[in-house]
């Protein structure tokens, strides 16, 4: 039959290959060499643009020689990941990691990437020669040579892959494993709770119960012990950590440690509902001094009523008050320490001592409190808040409340 | 059944009847195919239109365009019809109009079936999208994951409208699987032996097994959420001792084979055109359906790598990341066959050619970030962000779609006997190329800096309203080379039917005969002789232009419709919450499956 195919003994020779990956044992320096290979290498030949430098990076800058101008859209795209993986204004970047956890797959991804850009290369490479080389031209006659199939080049395609694959396998299941340790003993437990659309984090070792900020110390392992109120929610602080979903009669577990002080943004990755991309947190790394004086301050009881302002004391009374219909009460679904004890809604105890409220989308202001209290659907879409319809008097006296509960 | 098949005359078969009730009863696969081509266009049009209103909201940070809960349901019916009521049935247009042609059939096996199918899924789609028309569209995604569908959370009726549209448009599928399958195994013609079958034949066959088997899964499924949500089950319910994991398990145990049902049928069609136009046969025939048959059922194996972040354990995470880096391998083989193919050729970039080639150059940049996030310690970072948006629109825009529209050039002059025009075909493949690189290549880094999916807006402080801008203006230069395709179909529809039976030299049996073709197909059943019947001297026995003889072909019925119908009226009865429509629906199926079973089929 002259149609014939080859590949008879080919399953055979699949066999064969599979066994080999099995025996085939590579550690992680191979890959890394290999990445550091590619880093040279697209150094050498990156074309240095303004982009780079608008970023304020130290990005070393490199002439193109007329022979690598081949590789100048290939290298734009490689800078372009380079400058936003390096630096930049991105608070939410997976690839700027600022802990043990964000590092690790930061880096993992990193070698990935390079190969990726490797048979990227590569495979589009013999594409666009083939489509250029073989197109049909004027004056040729006859048919091409009718070709079949060829079962050395078959073979060779099939365990190329195979092997490339096995650089990114084994580092992968390596990284799943070493990210898959039980906390150490002194590590901070917090327990993260997803609720629609907003976090809570309680602190059993403090006894602390807080939302919408999770506090936590650089350099000191901590382990999340994670669930959700409600619907399936997913926990991201992109320069801390991975994802791990928050999900109703399940506990998950992250354990991560920060390396650097400051604010990292996180928001609500798994679709919760109609306000799902309102649930919004922020991650405050302390120094070590800083988280203690942060738990002293959150452990101290609010100041008693009579201490408090002629104005405030008209907010604890707006607070307080049994409105109609009773769900209507903000004492309902929010504990205030030594005043109310709701559950549904963010512990306020110590809220004036955040940046932000309403789920991390308004700033704990006078402006942002009031644009909340009087209208929290406005704010936030399918808010299970009500709007109270609270008198001008209510609010101000609220807002002076809450923001003297530090 | 013979005696009124010789009632037949030949001649006279050649036109076939025409006017709107010879379309409504139809069985004529090649009708049913431009039924389902042009309905499932429809739908790939609104779907679209929504892509478009996402990526308006989305053009800058915090956009008011749409509200929350609006964009909810967009992106929400963006995947729902792109994936059920655009992607599937234009791929099975192609099952329809081209399978029983390549195999020298004259019809599939069971052509009123056939027809049910097709009205199943015109129903379904409308039911789906009528919710449009109560506010009440789904929002709860395209995979739905409990307990946020739960009526607790979901108390419209979103989601009931999601689950009974998705139950009707799964029977269209799963009788098209049976019928197409059947059709494959037992209608060929003399000689076309398993090997000697085209490959796009090949990955219909393997696509409608994996409809067969996965769609049971899903069914199972939405019938639980549906007795969550109507009977007060608690299948769904944590709080009663129920798993929200087991819809994931179950939805993605359908749902990645479904990536495969969407990608097969092109990889087919990609099979076909690249030695047409390179003028050599296809490079490792045997090792390119194997390649499909391996995808086939490696796609079984990996459902868990879209529930890394649910937290499965390290042993499982490996397990299922292992298995999807495996299949790149099978894929890669694939795409090496497909330059080895055009290597050494004499290339003609004709249109087709074009979408072809473009297939896989972006299927490529899809299948390595799909590496990325095989690798379930780096999919923590990526899954759930516009980085996982980027890779499956490569594969499933950038490969797919590119993949169908090459069959629509393709075989457009088969189908209609008219060629569409090749300038605005080439305009229509350089803006589709530019704008899905524009749209798609900056989400992989909106996603790494940090943006989820499926957001109704982002902060500006994310940094990333530029990217997004330009993902935007790439979405708005897709919608505007659909408009040149729109454009293109209306000019040439006015030009002559001049197309030949064979306008591009193709090696395949669909080509041997007319275009369009007689109602009968083959005027004789062909006897096929090589894997390249029209390239080969003595390929392919002789079809003469009149059949010797008169031709059964099969007749039309009216009765695929009103059963289909009665599937649309149990899910009417059902989100009213009215019994007796619901009774009355299950009467005209029963009734109508009984007037069809003892219908005389006459042509």
């Amino acid at each position: 039959m002259h149609d014939d195919v080859e590949g008879s003994g080919l399953s055979a020779v699949l066999t064969w290959i599979t066994h080999a990956i099995e025996t085939l044992t590579i550690g992680r320096d191979f890959a890394t060499m290999c990445r550091g290979w590619a880093v040279q290498f697209s150094s050498r030949t990156l074309l240095t643009t303004p982009l780079l430098h608008a970023n304020g990076c130290a990005m070393p800058s490199f002439r193109l020689t007329p022979r690598h101008v081949w590789a100048r859209p290939v290298m734009l795209v490689v800078a372009l990941a380079l400058s936003v993986a390096g630096c930049g204004p991105y608070p939410q970047s997976t690839l700027h990691p600022r802990s043990d956890l964000g590092t690790e797959l930061s880096d993992l991804y990193m070698q990935i990437f390079w190969w990726a850009v490797l048979v990227f290369i590569i495979v589009e490479s013999l594409l666009v020669y083939a489509v250029i080389r073989f197109r049909a031209r004027p004056g040729q006659e006859g048919e091409p040579k009718q070709i079949y199939g060829h079962t050395a080049l078959e073979i060779a395609w099939t365990v190329a892959p195979a092997v490339i694959l096995v650089f990114i396998a084994v580092p992968s299941v390596q990284s799943i494993f070493r990210t898959s340790q039980p906390p150490p003993a002194d590590a901070l437990e917090v327990e993260v709770i997803g609720h629609q659309w907003w976090w809570e984090f309680r602190y059993p070792e403090y006894n602390l119960v807080t939302a919408g900020e999770m506090h936590i110390p650089v350099g000191r392992p901590v382990s999340l012990v994670m669930t959700s109120a409600d619907v399936i929610h997913s926990f991201w602080v992109p320069r801390l950590a991975g994802k791990r979903d928050v999900i109703l009669g399940r506990t998950n577990r992250l354990l991560f440690t920060a390396d650097s002080a400051g604010v990292y943004l996180g928001q609500c990755a798994e679709y919760c509902g109609t306000s799902h991309g309102n649930m919004r947190f922020r991650t405050i790394v302390d120094a070590p001094a800083d988280f203690d004086a942060w738990v002293q301050q959150q452990q101290t009881a609010p100041p008693p009523a009579d201490s408090l302002t002629e104005i405030e004391r008209r907010g604890v009374e707006a607070f307080t008050s049994v409105r109609t219909p009773a769900s209507n009460s903000c004492i309902a679904c929010h504990a205030i320490e030594g005043v109310s004890f709701g559950v549904l809604g963010p512990n306020l105890s110590h809220v004036g001592g955040r940046t932000t409220i309403a789920g991390g989308i308004l700033p704990n202001t006078t402006d942002g409190l009031r644009r909340w209290l009087t209208d929290p659907a406005g704010e936030k879409p399918g808010s299970l808040m009500p709007n109270v319809d609270l008198s001008d008097a209510e609010t101000d006296g609220l807002i002076a409340y809450l923001q003297s509960l530090r | 059944m013979a005696t009124t098949a010789a009632q037949h005359a030949p001649l006279a078969a050649v036109a076939g009847p025409t006017g709107l009730w010879s379309w409504i009863t139809t069985t004529d696969h090649k009708r049913i195919g431009i039924l389902y081509g042009v309905t499932a266009f429809a739908f790939f049009l609104i779907g679209g239109l929504e892509a478009l209103l996402l990526r308006a909201q989305l053009a800058t940070p915090n956009g008011r365009l749409l509200d929350a809960d609006t964009y909810n349901q967009m992106f929400t019916m963006h995947g729902t019809t792109m994936v059920f009521l655009a992607f599937m049935p234009l791929a099975a247009a192609f099952f329809n109009f081209v399978v029983p042609l390549q195999i020298g059939a004259r019809d599939v096996a069971f052509p009123r079936l056939n027809a049910f199918s097709y009205w199943v899924f015109l129903f379904g789609g409308l039911f789906m999208n009528a919710s449009f028309l109560f506010g009440a569209a789904p929002d709860g995604g395209w995979f739905g994951y409990v307990n946020l569908t739960s009526k607790q959370y979901s108390p419209g009726l979103n989601i009931d409208f999601w689950v009974l549209g998705l139950a009707i448009l799964g029977t269209a599928s799963l009788v098209a699987a049976v019928n197409f399958i059947v059709t494959i195994i037992n209608m060929r013609a003399p000689g076309m032996r398993l090997m000697r079958m085209p490959v796009f034949t090949w990955m219909t066959l393997v696509t409608q097994f994996l409809v067969l088997t996965a769609f049971p899964v899903i069914t199972v499924g939405l019938v639980f959420l549906m007795f969550d949500r109507f009977f007060g089950t608690n299948f769904y319910n944590a709080v009663a001792g129920g798993d929200l994991l087991l819809w994931q398990h179950l939805f993605w145990l359908f749902g990645h084979p479904e990536v495969y049902i969407l990608i097969l049928p092109a990889m087919g069609i990609v099979s076909e055109v690249l030695p047409t136009f390179s003028r050599k046969p296809l490079f490792g025939y045997a090792v390119v359906v194997y390649s499909g048959v391996l995808i086939g059922f490696m796609g079984w194996g990996v459902w868990a790598h879209h529930m890394f972040s649910v937290g499965l354990g390290p042993i499982a995470d490996s397990v299922f990341g292992a298995a999807t880096m495996l299949i790149a391998i099978p894929t890669g083989v694939k795409i090496f066959n497909w330059i080895g193919t055009m290597w050494g050729g004499r290339i003609d970039l004709k249109t087709p050619m074009l979408f072809a080639i473009g297939f896989v150059a972006m299927f490529i940049i899809g299948g390595l970030s799909g590496i990325m996030h095989a690798s379930p310690p780096t999919d923590l970072q990526q899954t759930d962000t516009y980085f996982v948006v980027a890779h499956f629109h490569y594969v499933l825009f950038g490969g797919g779609i590119m993949g169908l529209f090459a069959g629509m050039y393709y075989w457009w002059p088969k189908a209609f006997g008219r060629l569409l025009d090749e300038g605005l075909g080439r305009w229509h493949w350089i803006l589709i190329v530019i704008g899905l690189n524009l749209s798609f290549f900056p989400m992989h880094f909106i996603g790494l800096l940090g943006m989820p999916r499926r957001v109704y807006n982002y902060d500006p402080e994310l940094g990333l309203g530029f990217l997004n801008m330009m993902s935007t203006v790439g979405a708005f230069i897709i919608g505007a080379s659909t408009l040149v395709f729109v454009y293109n179909i209306w000019v040439t529809a006015k030009r002559a039917r001049s197309a030949s039976a064979n306008p591009w030299n193709a090696p395949t049996l669909e080509w041997s005969i007319s275009s369009p073709p007689p109602v009968y197909n083959f005027s004789v059943l062909p006897e096929v002789r090589s894997r390249l019947p029209l390239w080969r001297e003595d390929g392919l026995s002789r079809i003469p232009d009149v059949p010797p003889e008169p031709v059964h072909v099969p007749g039309g019925s009216y009765w695929p419709i009103v059963a289909a119908f009665g599937q649309l009226v149990i899910a009417v009865g059902a989100i009213a919450r009215v019994l007796p429509i619901v009774l009355a629906g299950v009467a005209v199926l029963v009734i109508s499956i009984y007037f069809w079973a003892f219908e005389p089929f006459e042509v």
